[in-house]
Protein backbone atom coordinates (compact mmCIF):
# COMPACT_ATOMS: atom_id res chain seq x y z
CA UNK A 1 0.00 0.00 0.00
CA UNK A 2 1.14 3.67 -0.87
CA UNK A 3 1.94 5.64 1.98
CA UNK A 4 -0.47 8.59 0.76
CA UNK A 5 -3.52 6.53 0.07
CA UNK A 6 -2.93 5.50 4.06
CA UNK A 7 -2.00 9.08 5.24
CA UNK A 8 -5.59 9.77 3.78
CA UNK A 9 -7.48 7.22 5.75
CA UNK A 10 -5.70 7.05 9.04
CA UNK A 11 -8.59 9.46 11.24
CA UNK A 12 -10.50 6.84 9.93
CA UNK A 13 -8.66 3.82 10.84
CA UNK A 14 -7.75 5.24 14.38
CA UNK A 15 -12.06 5.85 14.42
CA UNK A 16 -12.71 2.46 13.96
CA UNK A 17 -14.30 3.03 10.75
CA UNK A 18 -12.59 1.68 8.04
CA UNK A 19 -14.83 -0.93 6.20
CA UNK A 20 -14.02 -4.79 7.14
CA UNK A 21 -12.41 -5.61 3.82
CA UNK A 22 -9.69 -2.64 4.33
CA UNK A 23 -8.76 -3.49 7.85
CA UNK A 24 -6.76 -6.26 7.16
CA UNK A 25 -4.09 -4.56 4.84
CA UNK A 26 -4.32 -1.79 6.97
CA UNK A 27 -2.96 -3.01 9.89
CA UNK A 28 -0.54 -4.67 8.18
CA UNK A 29 1.06 -1.66 6.84
CA UNK A 30 0.84 0.40 9.49
CA UNK A 31 2.87 -2.52 11.17
CA UNK A 32 5.47 -2.61 8.52
CA UNK A 33 5.79 1.25 8.12
CA UNK A 34 7.03 3.88 10.75
CA UNK A 35 6.11 6.80 9.33
CA UNK A 36 2.32 5.54 9.29
CA UNK A 37 2.94 4.05 12.64
CA UNK A 38 4.00 7.32 14.31
CA UNK A 39 1.16 9.14 12.34
CA UNK A 40 -1.77 6.72 13.72
CA UNK A 41 0.28 7.10 17.37
CA UNK A 42 -0.21 10.53 17.01
CA UNK A 43 -3.99 10.43 15.92
CA UNK A 44 -4.64 7.88 19.41
CA UNK A 45 -2.69 10.37 21.54
CA UNK A 46 -4.72 13.20 19.98
CA UNK A 47 -8.37 11.20 20.34
CA UNK A 48 -7.52 9.94 24.29
CA UNK A 49 -6.09 13.91 25.08
CA UNK A 50 -9.56 14.71 23.63
CA UNK A 51 -11.25 12.28 25.34
CA UNK A 52 -9.76 12.41 28.95
CA UNK A 53 -10.24 16.70 29.11
CA UNK A 54 -13.23 16.81 27.37
CA UNK A 55 -15.00 14.74 30.36
CA UNK A 56 -14.58 18.33 31.89
CA UNK A 57 -18.12 19.56 33.41
CA UNK A 58 -20.43 17.34 35.96
CA UNK A 59 -24.10 18.58 36.82
CA UNK A 60 -24.60 20.25 40.63
CA UNK A 61 -25.90 17.96 43.04
CA UNK A 62 -28.93 21.09 43.39
CA UNK A 63 -29.68 20.90 39.38
CA UNK A 64 -30.02 16.78 39.91
CA UNK A 65 -32.09 16.95 42.69
CA UNK A 66 -34.41 19.45 40.58
CA UNK A 67 -34.47 17.46 37.16
CA UNK A 68 -34.57 14.40 39.24
CA UNK A 69 -38.26 15.27 41.02
CA UNK A 70 -39.36 16.65 37.47
CA UNK A 71 -38.96 13.38 36.55
CA UNK A 72 -39.70 11.13 38.83
CA UNK A 73 -42.59 8.60 38.40
CA UNK A 74 -46.23 8.90 39.36
CA UNK A 75 -46.99 6.79 42.15
CA UNK A 76 -48.25 3.91 40.42
CA UNK A 77 -51.54 2.18 40.93
CA UNK A 78 -51.99 -0.93 41.86
CA UNK A 79 -52.88 -4.07 39.93
CA UNK A 80 -56.53 -4.17 40.34
CA UNK A 81 -56.68 -0.35 39.89
CA UNK A 82 -55.36 -0.87 37.06
CA UNK A 83 -58.01 -3.18 35.72
CA UNK A 84 -60.51 -1.45 36.88
CA UNK A 85 -59.56 1.57 34.95
CA UNK A 86 -59.22 -0.94 31.87
CA UNK A 87 -62.47 -1.67 32.05
CA UNK A 88 -63.31 2.37 32.58
CA UNK A 89 -61.06 3.19 29.48
CA UNK A 90 -62.72 0.92 27.06
CA UNK A 91 -66.12 2.57 28.31
CA UNK A 92 -64.77 5.96 27.72
CA UNK A 93 -64.03 4.29 24.39
CA UNK A 94 -67.29 3.89 23.48
CA UNK A 95 -68.48 6.48 24.18
CA UNK A 96 -65.52 8.44 22.94
CA UNK A 97 -66.57 7.55 19.47
CA UNK A 98 -69.61 9.20 19.28
CA UNK A 99 -67.89 12.69 19.63
CA UNK A 100 -64.42 11.44 18.88
CA UNK A 101 -64.06 14.75 16.51
CA UNK A 102 -64.87 17.22 19.63
CA UNK A 103 -62.20 15.01 21.88
CA UNK A 104 -59.70 15.49 19.36
CA UNK A 105 -60.04 19.29 19.27
CA UNK A 106 -60.38 19.16 22.81
CA UNK A 107 -57.52 17.22 23.06
CA UNK A 108 -55.38 19.44 20.91
CA UNK A 109 -56.70 22.34 22.61
CA UNK A 110 -55.33 21.52 25.99
CA UNK A 111 -52.37 20.37 24.80
CA UNK A 112 -51.82 23.64 23.32
CA UNK A 113 -52.55 25.61 26.55
CA UNK A 114 -50.45 23.27 28.73
CA UNK A 115 -47.49 23.85 26.13
CA UNK A 116 -48.05 27.55 26.50
CA UNK A 117 -47.81 27.58 30.24
CA UNK A 118 -45.08 24.92 29.80
CA UNK A 119 -43.14 28.02 27.86
CA UNK A 120 -44.00 30.63 30.51
CA UNK A 121 -42.58 28.42 33.69
CA UNK A 122 -39.65 27.70 31.04
CA UNK A 123 -38.84 31.10 30.60
CA UNK A 124 -39.26 32.74 34.07
CA UNK A 125 -37.27 29.86 35.56
CA UNK A 126 -34.69 30.70 32.66
CA UNK A 127 -30.94 32.59 33.57
CA UNK A 128 -31.85 34.46 30.73
CA UNK A 129 -35.72 35.10 30.03
CA UNK A 130 -35.63 37.42 27.35
CA UNK A 131 -33.08 38.34 24.31
CA UNK A 132 -34.54 42.17 24.29
CA UNK A 133 -34.41 43.62 27.36
CA UNK A 134 -36.49 46.82 26.97
CA UNK A 135 -39.21 48.40 28.56
CA UNK A 136 -39.64 50.74 25.38
CA UNK A 137 -42.35 49.02 22.85
CA UNK A 138 -40.72 51.23 20.12
CA UNK A 139 -37.23 48.77 20.84
CA UNK A 140 -38.84 45.60 21.60
CA UNK A 141 -41.10 45.49 18.69
CA UNK A 142 -38.35 46.40 16.18
CA UNK A 143 -35.84 43.41 17.40
CA UNK A 144 -38.74 41.09 16.06
CA UNK A 145 -38.43 42.06 12.06
CA UNK A 146 -36.93 39.48 10.14
CA UNK A 147 -37.34 37.18 12.75
CA UNK A 148 -40.51 36.25 12.36
CA UNK A 149 -42.84 36.64 10.02
CA UNK A 150 -45.79 38.71 11.32
CA UNK A 151 -46.07 42.28 12.66
CA UNK A 152 -47.53 42.97 15.34
CA UNK A 153 -48.90 46.05 17.35
CA UNK A 154 -47.89 46.80 21.31
CA UNK A 155 -50.13 48.56 23.45
CA UNK A 156 -49.32 52.09 25.28
CA UNK A 157 -48.59 51.42 29.22
CA UNK A 158 -49.00 54.98 30.03
CA UNK A 159 -51.29 55.12 33.19
CA UNK A 160 -51.11 51.37 33.46
CA UNK A 161 -50.12 49.37 36.15
CA UNK A 162 -48.32 47.47 33.72
CA UNK A 163 -44.38 47.53 32.50
CA UNK A 164 -42.85 45.57 29.22
CA UNK A 165 -40.15 43.63 30.44
CA UNK A 166 -38.89 42.70 27.10
CA UNK A 167 -39.42 39.54 24.63
CA UNK A 168 -37.62 36.42 22.72
CA UNK A 169 -38.35 34.23 19.88
CA UNK A 170 -40.23 31.18 21.23
CA UNK A 171 -41.40 28.22 19.07
CA UNK A 172 -45.34 26.19 19.59
CA UNK A 173 -45.68 23.03 17.89
CA UNK A 174 -42.69 24.09 15.38
CA UNK A 175 -44.40 27.03 14.85
CA UNK A 176 -42.14 30.52 15.71
CA UNK A 177 -43.80 33.41 17.46
CA UNK A 178 -43.39 36.35 20.02
CA UNK A 179 -43.26 35.98 23.57
CA UNK A 180 -43.06 39.20 25.62
CA UNK A 181 -43.17 39.65 29.21
CA UNK A 182 -44.89 41.87 31.23
CA UNK A 183 -44.77 43.13 35.09
CA UNK A 184 -47.65 44.16 37.18
CA UNK A 185 -47.13 44.63 40.96
CA UNK A 186 -44.34 41.97 40.91
CA UNK A 187 -46.44 39.22 39.10
CA UNK A 188 -44.83 38.19 35.53
CA UNK A 189 -47.01 38.08 32.71
CA UNK A 190 -46.38 35.94 29.28
CA UNK A 191 -48.00 37.28 26.15
CA UNK A 192 -47.52 35.13 23.03
CA UNK A 193 -48.37 35.68 19.93
CA UNK A 194 -48.92 32.70 16.84
CA UNK A 195 -49.96 33.06 13.12
CA UNK A 196 -53.31 31.27 13.81
CA UNK A 197 -53.03 29.34 10.40
CA UNK A 198 -50.02 27.46 11.17
CA UNK A 199 -51.33 26.40 14.59
CA UNK A 200 -52.05 22.83 14.53
CA UNK A 201 -55.22 23.09 16.45
CA UNK A 202 -58.48 25.54 15.91
CA UNK A 203 -58.92 27.58 18.92
CA UNK A 204 -62.11 29.06 20.43
CA UNK A 205 -61.44 32.46 22.11
CA UNK A 206 -61.92 31.55 26.40
CA UNK A 207 -60.61 32.46 29.16
CA UNK A 208 -59.04 29.77 31.83
CA UNK A 209 -58.93 30.05 35.39
CA UNK A 210 -56.80 29.00 37.63
CA UNK A 211 -57.26 24.84 39.08
CA UNK A 212 -57.03 23.95 35.50
CA UNK A 213 -53.51 24.98 34.24
CA UNK A 214 -52.46 26.58 37.19
CA UNK A 215 -52.20 30.00 35.80
CA UNK A 216 -54.44 32.39 34.55
CA UNK A 217 -55.13 32.42 31.01
CA UNK A 218 -56.74 34.42 28.03
CA UNK A 219 -56.42 33.45 24.35
CA UNK A 220 -57.91 34.74 21.71
CA UNK A 221 -57.92 35.44 17.67
CA UNK A 222 -57.23 38.62 16.04
CA UNK A 223 -56.01 39.97 12.31
CA UNK A 224 -54.64 36.69 11.64
CA UNK A 225 -52.77 35.96 15.22
CA UNK A 226 -53.82 34.57 17.84
CA UNK A 227 -52.83 35.50 21.46
CA UNK A 228 -51.79 34.21 24.58
CA UNK A 229 -51.86 35.99 28.08
CA UNK A 230 -50.81 33.92 30.78
CA UNK A 231 -49.63 34.18 34.48
CA UNK A 232 -50.51 33.99 38.03
CA UNK A 233 -51.48 37.52 37.95
CA UNK A 234 -55.44 38.19 38.96
CA UNK A 235 -57.91 37.00 36.37
CA UNK A 236 -58.53 40.94 36.35
CA UNK A 237 -54.74 41.78 35.23
CA UNK A 238 -55.23 39.41 32.67
CA UNK A 239 -58.12 40.35 31.02
CA UNK A 240 -56.82 44.36 31.56
CA UNK A 241 -53.32 43.54 29.40
CA UNK A 242 -55.35 41.09 26.94
CA UNK A 243 -57.79 44.50 26.71
CA UNK A 244 -54.62 46.78 25.77
CA UNK A 245 -53.29 44.44 23.20
CA UNK A 246 -56.94 44.02 21.86
CA UNK A 247 -57.10 47.85 21.38
CA UNK A 248 -53.94 48.10 19.96
CA UNK A 249 -54.08 45.62 17.39
CA UNK B 1 -52.96 7.37 25.52
CA UNK B 2 -54.84 5.38 28.61
CA UNK B 3 -53.15 5.36 31.79
CA UNK B 4 -51.10 2.96 31.21
CA UNK B 5 -49.38 3.28 27.62
CA UNK B 6 -48.87 6.94 29.24
CA UNK B 7 -47.04 5.03 32.47
CA UNK B 8 -44.75 3.12 29.96
CA UNK B 9 -44.07 5.29 27.51
CA UNK B 10 -43.06 7.61 30.63
CA UNK B 11 -41.27 4.57 31.70
CA UNK B 12 -39.21 3.78 28.46
CA UNK B 13 -38.31 7.54 28.52
CA UNK B 14 -37.05 7.01 32.06
CA UNK B 15 -35.47 4.40 31.26
CA UNK B 16 -33.23 5.34 27.61
CA UNK B 17 -32.81 9.07 29.06
CA UNK B 18 -32.11 9.30 32.76
CA UNK B 19 -28.24 7.03 32.06
CA UNK B 20 -27.61 10.11 29.41
CA UNK B 21 -28.36 12.99 31.64
CA UNK B 22 -24.58 13.47 33.00
CA UNK B 23 -23.27 13.26 29.55
CA UNK B 24 -26.12 15.48 27.81
CA UNK B 25 -24.85 18.22 30.89
CA UNK B 26 -21.42 17.58 30.17
CA UNK B 27 -22.25 18.25 26.36
CA UNK B 28 -24.43 21.14 27.03
CA UNK B 29 -22.14 23.09 29.25
CA UNK B 30 -18.97 22.44 25.96
CA UNK B 31 -21.80 24.49 23.83
CA UNK B 32 -23.10 27.11 25.98
CA UNK B 33 -19.84 27.65 28.46
CA UNK B 34 -22.39 28.13 31.20
CA UNK B 35 -23.40 26.86 33.64
CA UNK B 36 -26.81 28.21 34.59
CA UNK B 37 -27.10 28.35 30.47
CA UNK B 38 -25.75 24.49 30.34
CA UNK B 39 -28.50 23.61 32.98
CA UNK B 40 -31.19 25.47 30.98
CA UNK B 41 -30.44 23.37 28.28
CA UNK B 42 -30.69 20.06 29.64
CA UNK B 43 -33.76 20.76 31.56
CA UNK B 44 -35.60 22.17 27.93
CA UNK B 45 -34.49 19.64 26.13
CA UNK B 46 -35.80 17.08 28.44
CA UNK B 47 -39.30 18.84 28.04
CA UNK B 48 -38.78 18.61 24.46
CA UNK B 49 -37.58 14.98 24.69
CA UNK B 50 -40.57 13.69 26.52
CA UNK B 51 -42.99 15.66 24.56
CA UNK B 52 -42.13 14.38 21.40
CA UNK B 53 -41.35 11.25 22.66
CA UNK B 54 -44.63 9.48 21.36
CA UNK B 55 -42.58 10.30 17.96
CA UNK B 56 -39.35 8.74 18.64
CA UNK B 57 -39.52 4.89 17.44
CA UNK B 58 -38.30 2.48 20.16
CA UNK B 59 -35.32 0.19 18.80
CA UNK B 60 -33.99 3.41 16.60
CA UNK B 61 -30.92 5.41 18.13
CA UNK B 62 -32.26 7.28 21.02
CA UNK B 63 -29.04 8.78 21.72
CA UNK B 64 -28.45 10.60 18.39
CA UNK B 65 -32.17 11.56 18.90
CA UNK B 66 -31.68 13.15 22.11
CA UNK B 67 -28.38 14.98 21.13
CA UNK B 68 -30.12 16.40 18.18
CA UNK B 69 -32.79 18.19 20.26
CA UNK B 70 -30.27 19.05 22.32
CA UNK B 71 -28.12 20.63 19.61
CA UNK B 72 -31.06 22.26 18.30
CA UNK B 73 -32.54 23.84 20.93
CA UNK B 74 -29.07 25.20 21.34
CA UNK B 75 -28.88 26.66 17.76
CA UNK B 76 -32.12 28.17 18.28
CA UNK B 77 -30.97 29.62 21.95
CA UNK B 78 -29.89 33.18 21.89
CA UNK B 79 -26.32 32.00 22.10
CA UNK B 80 -26.75 29.45 20.28
CA UNK B 81 -27.98 31.82 17.00
CA UNK B 82 -24.55 34.17 18.06
CA UNK B 83 -22.93 30.91 17.35
CA UNK B 84 -23.68 30.49 14.13
CA UNK B 85 -23.90 33.97 12.97
CA UNK B 86 -19.64 33.48 13.66
CA UNK B 87 -19.28 30.25 11.72
CA UNK B 88 -17.41 30.88 8.51
CA UNK B 89 -19.57 31.28 5.39
CA UNK B 90 -17.34 28.84 3.48
CA UNK B 91 -17.90 26.04 5.63
CA UNK B 92 -20.36 24.14 3.56
CA UNK B 93 -17.96 24.75 0.67
CA UNK B 94 -15.00 23.37 2.78
CA UNK B 95 -17.33 20.76 3.57
CA UNK B 96 -17.52 19.74 -0.12
CA UNK B 97 -14.02 17.56 -0.43
CA UNK B 98 -12.27 15.89 2.17
CA UNK B 99 -9.39 17.35 3.67
CA UNK B 100 -5.69 16.05 2.69
CA UNK B 101 -3.30 14.14 4.53
CA UNK B 102 -1.81 16.03 7.37
CA UNK B 103 2.06 15.82 8.40
CA UNK B 104 2.23 15.00 12.08
CA UNK B 105 5.03 16.00 13.86
CA UNK B 106 5.89 12.84 16.01
CA UNK B 107 7.82 14.65 18.89
CA UNK B 108 5.53 17.65 19.35
CA UNK B 109 2.72 14.69 19.28
CA UNK B 110 4.56 12.79 22.67
CA UNK B 111 4.66 16.49 24.31
CA UNK B 112 1.07 17.19 23.59
CA UNK B 113 0.52 14.13 24.90
CA UNK B 114 1.77 14.72 28.15
CA UNK B 115 0.74 18.38 28.33
CA UNK B 116 -1.73 19.37 30.97
CA UNK B 117 -5.58 18.91 30.64
CA UNK B 118 -5.82 22.66 30.75
CA UNK B 119 -4.26 23.26 28.12
CA UNK B 120 -6.49 20.95 26.19
CA UNK B 121 -9.54 22.02 27.67
CA UNK B 122 -8.45 25.47 26.58
CA UNK B 123 -7.70 24.81 23.25
CA UNK B 124 -11.50 23.09 23.13
CA UNK B 125 -12.56 25.97 24.00
CA UNK B 126 -11.19 28.23 21.64
CA UNK B 127 -12.89 26.18 18.92
CA UNK B 128 -15.55 26.96 16.86
CA UNK B 129 -18.84 25.54 18.52
CA UNK B 130 -18.96 23.12 14.94
CA UNK B 131 -15.63 21.56 15.43
CA UNK B 132 -15.88 21.35 19.30
CA UNK B 133 -19.08 19.77 19.05
CA UNK B 134 -18.07 16.72 16.90
CA UNK B 135 -14.73 16.28 18.32
CA UNK B 136 -16.68 15.21 21.66
CA UNK B 137 -19.31 13.72 20.10
CA UNK B 138 -16.45 11.85 18.53
CA UNK B 139 -13.63 11.31 21.39
CA UNK B 140 -15.80 11.79 24.89
CA UNK B 141 -19.43 10.32 23.48
CA UNK B 142 -17.68 7.82 21.39
CA UNK B 143 -20.55 8.28 18.60
CA UNK B 144 -20.25 6.10 15.49
CA UNK B 145 -20.10 8.30 12.14
CA UNK B 146 -23.26 6.84 11.72
CA UNK B 147 -24.48 8.42 14.59
CA UNK B 148 -22.80 11.69 14.48
CA UNK B 149 -24.53 12.56 11.43
CA UNK B 150 -28.21 11.52 12.56
CA UNK B 151 -27.06 14.23 15.73
CA UNK B 152 -25.56 16.93 13.17
CA UNK B 153 -28.61 15.99 10.46
CA UNK B 154 -25.19 16.14 7.99
CA UNK B 155 -24.10 13.40 5.35
CA UNK B 156 -21.42 10.77 6.62
CA UNK B 157 -18.97 12.72 4.13
CA UNK B 158 -19.17 15.53 5.93
CA UNK B 159 -18.59 14.24 9.54
CA UNK B 160 -15.57 12.67 8.02
CA UNK B 161 -14.29 16.12 6.32
CA UNK B 162 -15.35 18.14 9.68
CA UNK B 163 -13.89 16.11 11.73
CA UNK B 164 -10.70 16.23 10.07
CA UNK B 165 -10.61 19.42 9.72
CA UNK B 166 -11.33 20.20 13.81
CA UNK B 167 -8.42 18.15 14.35
CA UNK B 168 -6.26 19.68 12.33
CA UNK B 169 -7.07 22.84 13.81
CA UNK B 170 -6.87 21.87 17.19
CA UNK B 171 -3.73 21.27 16.35
CA UNK B 172 -3.05 23.98 15.00
CA UNK B 173 -4.20 25.80 18.16
CA UNK B 174 -1.96 23.69 20.42
CA UNK B 175 0.94 23.60 18.94
CA UNK B 176 2.10 26.93 19.92
CA UNK B 177 1.32 26.47 23.13
CA UNK B 178 3.30 23.22 23.15
CA UNK B 179 6.37 24.91 21.63
CA UNK B 180 5.94 27.35 25.02
CA UNK B 181 5.94 24.26 27.49
CA UNK B 182 8.67 23.09 25.59
CA UNK B 183 10.52 25.94 25.88
CA UNK B 184 10.00 26.46 29.67
CA UNK B 185 10.84 22.94 30.29
CA UNK B 186 14.48 23.95 28.68
CA UNK B 187 14.51 26.60 30.81
CA UNK B 188 13.82 24.82 33.81
CA UNK B 189 16.42 22.38 32.73
CA UNK B 190 19.07 24.66 32.07
CA UNK B 191 18.25 26.82 35.35
CA UNK B 192 18.18 23.29 37.26
CA UNK B 193 22.26 22.23 36.09
CA UNK B 194 23.33 25.62 37.15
Amino acid sequence: MVCESWKAKVDTYVDGEVPEEEIASLDSHVRNCSSCSADALSCVQLKRAIQVAGKRFTPSVEFRKRMHRRMAPKPRRSFRLGWILAAAAAVVLVAGSLTSTYLGNRSGTDQIFSEIADLHVATLASSSPVDVISTDRHTVKPWFQGRIAFAFNLPELQNSEFSLLGGRMTYLEQTPGAHLIYDVRKHHISVFMFQERSLPARLSDSALQQGKLSFNMETWSQGGLRYFVIGDASVADIDRLAKLFKTAS
Amino acid sequence: MDVSGANLQLDSFEELATPLFDQLYNFAHWLTQNRDEAEDLVQETYVKALKGFSSFQLGTNFRAWIYRILRNTFLTSRKGRKVTMTVPLDLDEEEESPEPAIERDTPETLLLARSSHELMQKALDELPVHFREILLLCEVEEMSYQEISETLSVPIGTVMSRLSRARQTLRNQLRPQVHQEAGQRIDRGTNHGL
